[in-house]
């Protein structure tokens, strides 16, 4: 019989209406599954009763696939076909890997040119980051049907704040093929601050700091009247935890004078142990990092934490660098900030509290288990999002976007529609019109990025809206409307309104931005702000000068009859004129004639009209045309 | 003349009212739903009204509604596992029959 759970007064639900929903921290060194239980959020252990799941999984002889502790322990001896930290490879390509100290395995893409998904080559065949992330999600989901007696309705899965469409639509695939409804994909701090309650303060500005294995992330949220807004992100999907241990086995390298490169196996073990005497420091003020490197051979070396200290400042100080960044796109001063809170196993390390501390002027929370805050928030949404809560008790996330996405213009420029740290879920709609007479499609290029031009953000995707009706240009009116849902992925659809042809694309670019490439977009975004305008201007000028060239250049044709031959040769002259300047870099010469241009052409236009005008109005009259007006 | 628990359960839910923050036991109750036609209730109390009938085993207060507890008396809450589902159970001698899901009953 099914084994009944505590509820809140008065809100025991019917029989059979409850539905079983999780939450995932799907981290990068361990994952956690958590519940609401007894009307309380917890972590569901395993058998052994540990709720953390190492993230790793391995491809053993036989076709038998481990994941969790029992992979982990392979680590050393069978390396390249036990994966950990996989989350580093979530929609990534090979091409986006250049230099990652953890990039360890052997590679290979399906499309060959190193620019798709990449895959693990294990002894079971490649493996897609996908894949092996599935193999962990339904680790969990398994335990979580174990442990709550029942098929689960759906699971919120947590993802670094700074993680790009690829990188969520990858997150997306691997719980579909692990066979999980995702009720949602929410963003890891927005999760913590779920888990801290701080929904249930009247309001607040909070920091959470999260540095977890592999990831760091930064969010400031702001509270107002119950709603959660998510005012600025920032963060480094390449700085964790493990980033301290490699520093740490670096060290040990070093002293111990070795100067052969590692086998993976030796790495593996080297890494373990300066790991573990991390581990150790928190708590004692010195640790022994140990190896056995097989053969009778071993190393050893006593670390004092204030050593560790010193070898690891400049890490911590890189998390401050990030901390800055969001605290100034938020605009909002340190002093503003009313709680940092604290997710992440490493940020158990004495070092990264004090330099918060210090920064802050208070000490950070840190009551509740830093491993754990993550899918503890996640369950409580996800039993929102189930449907088991009580109504009118739904919260409100708002979560931000990275970066701005815009479209293509002639001209090579961008039109931003959804600008950077935009609330989501958002959709934008902004009108476009054809460039040309008889324009029967349009392109649209779809980019990510804070630059004016198109060659400087990232390409997201290219669709095309076929069969606008002929029109002269400008009188088409193309809806673009940009959609970002509440996972953060990003849909675009065009319609021509005065025929309703419709277009749309979901955005699945084969690969994705990493932080370190969205730091230094936006850090270029920021130096070439003068050049951008620069670009801007000219590309815009061009456009201009291109469009009246095209029409004049076409008027003077057909309407050669309303022109002397002295009037006809100058336009043309000042045309070709235009036309050379229009090649050229100079944007002020090419406005300048822009405008002598149109000027030249006044009368000609007049003309034009006039004739226009006699003709509509030819044989009627004048009662009729007075209805008319 | 009353309603129990095993020191399993109590010890459940003391563990879950500290994790919770509040609560001064736990109320029982049966409502008139469900495919069999009752359903247990099993809710944290957070204060207690007159006509409830209060017991207390293992230190932890049972609080019950008059009405409930006619179709109750006797019944004894257990706290079980079956591999890694927990949960409570309400061994209530009264009760005739059940459905499959163990949600609702009949007496």
């Amino acid at each position: 019989m099914a084994l009944l759970q505590i509820s809140e007064p008065n809100e025991s639900p019917e029989p059979h209406t409850r539905r079983l929903a999780v939450g995932i921290d799907l981290g990068t060194t361990n994952s956690l599954v958590a519940t609401i239980r007894n009307a309380v959020p917890e972590c569901l252990p395993d058998a052994e009763g540990r709720s953390m799941l190492p993230s790793a999984v391995r491809y053993a002889e036989g076709g038998a696939i481990e994941v969790g502790a029992a992979a982990l322990a392979h680590r050393g001896d069978d390396a390249l076909n036990t994966i950990t930290s996989v989350k580093r490879f979530m929609g990534r390509s090979v091409a986006d890997l250049r230099g990652d100290a953890t990039a360890r395995y052997q590679f290979s893409t399906p499309t060959g040119d190193g620019k798709g998904q990449l895959k693990i080559t294990t002894r079971q065949g490649a493996m897609s980051p996908v894949e092996i992330s599935a193999e962990i999600l339904r680790t969990l989901k398994e335990r979580a049907q174990q442990s709550l007696g029942g098929p689960l309705y759906g699971a919120v899965i947590t993802v670094p704040a700074y993680f790009d469409d690829a990188q969520r639509q990858a997150t997306k695939d691997a719980a579909k093929l692990a066979g999980l409804n995702v009720l949602r994909l929410l963003n890891e701090p927005t999760a913590a601050a779920v888990a801290y309650g701080l929904d249930k303060q009247a309001e607040g500005t909070f920091l959470i700091y999260d540095l977890g294995g592999g990831t760091f992330d930064v969010s400031i949220l702001r509270l107002s009247r119950g709603v959660f807004e998510v005012l600025a992100t920032a963060g480094d999907t390449h700085l964790g935890g493990d980033d301290f241990d490699a520093a740490l086995a670096k060290y040990a390298f070093d002293t111990w004078g070795l100067t052969r490169a590692l086998s993976p196996t030796g790495q593996a073990n080297l890494h373990a142990a300066a790991r573990a005497a991390k581990e150790r420091l928190t708590s004692a003020h010195t640790a022994t990092i140990k190896v056995n490197w097989g053969c009778g051979f071993d190393s050893s070396l006593d670390v004092a934490r204030e050593q560790f200290t010193t070898l690891t400042q400049p890490l911590v100080d890189r998390t401050l660098t990030a901390v800055k960044r969001a605290l100034r796109d938020a605009k909002v001063k340190s002093d503003d900030i009313d709680g940092v809170v604290l997710v992440g196993g490493a940020t158990r390390m004495p070092h990264v509290r004090a330099a918060l501390e210090a920064h802050f002027g208070k000490p950070p929370l840190a009551d509740m288990n830093p491993d754990e805050v993550v899918a503890l928030g996640a369950a409580i949404q996800a039993d929102q999002l189930a449907g088991n809560g009580k109504s009118g008790d739904e919260h409100l996330l708002l979560d931000v976007i990275p970066l701005s996405l815009g479209l293509e213009t002639m001209g090579g420029l961008v039109e931003k529609i959804i600008p950077r740290n935009a609330t989501i879920p958002a959709a934008k709609a902004q009108e476009f019109t054809t460039f040309k007479d008889g324009q029967t499609a349009m392109a649209l290029h779809v980019v990510q990025g804070e630059r004016e031009l198109v060659a400087d953000c990232r390409s997201l995707a290219r669709f095309e809206l076929r069969g606008i009706p002929p029109m002269v240009a400008g009188a088409a009116r193309i809806r673009v409307t940009f959609q970002v849902d509440a996972d953060g992925l990003l849909s675009v659809s065009a319609t021509e309104t005065t025929s309703n042809v419709r277009a749309d694309i979901v955005v699945k670019p084969s690969y994705g931005l990493g932080d370190g490439e969205i730091a230094s977009m936006l850090q270029s975004a920021f130096a070439a702000a003068g050049s951008d305008m620069q670009a801007r201007a000219l590309a815009e000028a061009r456009v201009d000068a291109t469009a009246l060239i095209g029409a004049l250049g076409a008027a003077v044709e057909v309407d050669r009859a309303l022109l002397s031959d002295a009037e006809h040769a100058a336009l043309v002259s000042q045309i070709a004129h235009l036309r050379q300047l229009a090649d050229g870099s100079d944007h002020r010469a090419i406005v300048r004639a822009t405008e002598a241009l149109n000027m030249a052409s006044t009368e000609f236009a007049g003309r034009r009209m006039d004739r226009a005008v006699r003709e509509a109005l030819a044989g009627r009259r004048i009662d009729s045309i007075e209805k008319m007006v | 003349m009353s309603v129990t628990l095993t020191q399993a359960a109590a010890n459940h839910v003391q563990k879950y009212i500290a994790k919770r923050g509040k609560g001064i036991g736990i109320r029982l109750g049966v409502k008139t739903t469900g495919c069999s036609g009752l359903a247990y209730k099993l809710e944290y109390a957070d204060e207690s009204q007159p006509e409830d009938l209060v017991f207390e085993s293992f230190g932890t207060r049972v609080l019950i509604d008059p009405k409930s507890f006619a179709v109750l008396d006797g019944t004894e809450l257990d706290f079980q596992r079956e591999g890694l589902n927990e949960g409570f159970k309400f061994n209530n001698p009264r009760e005739k029959a059940r459905c499959g899901c163990g949600e609702s009953f009949t007496v």
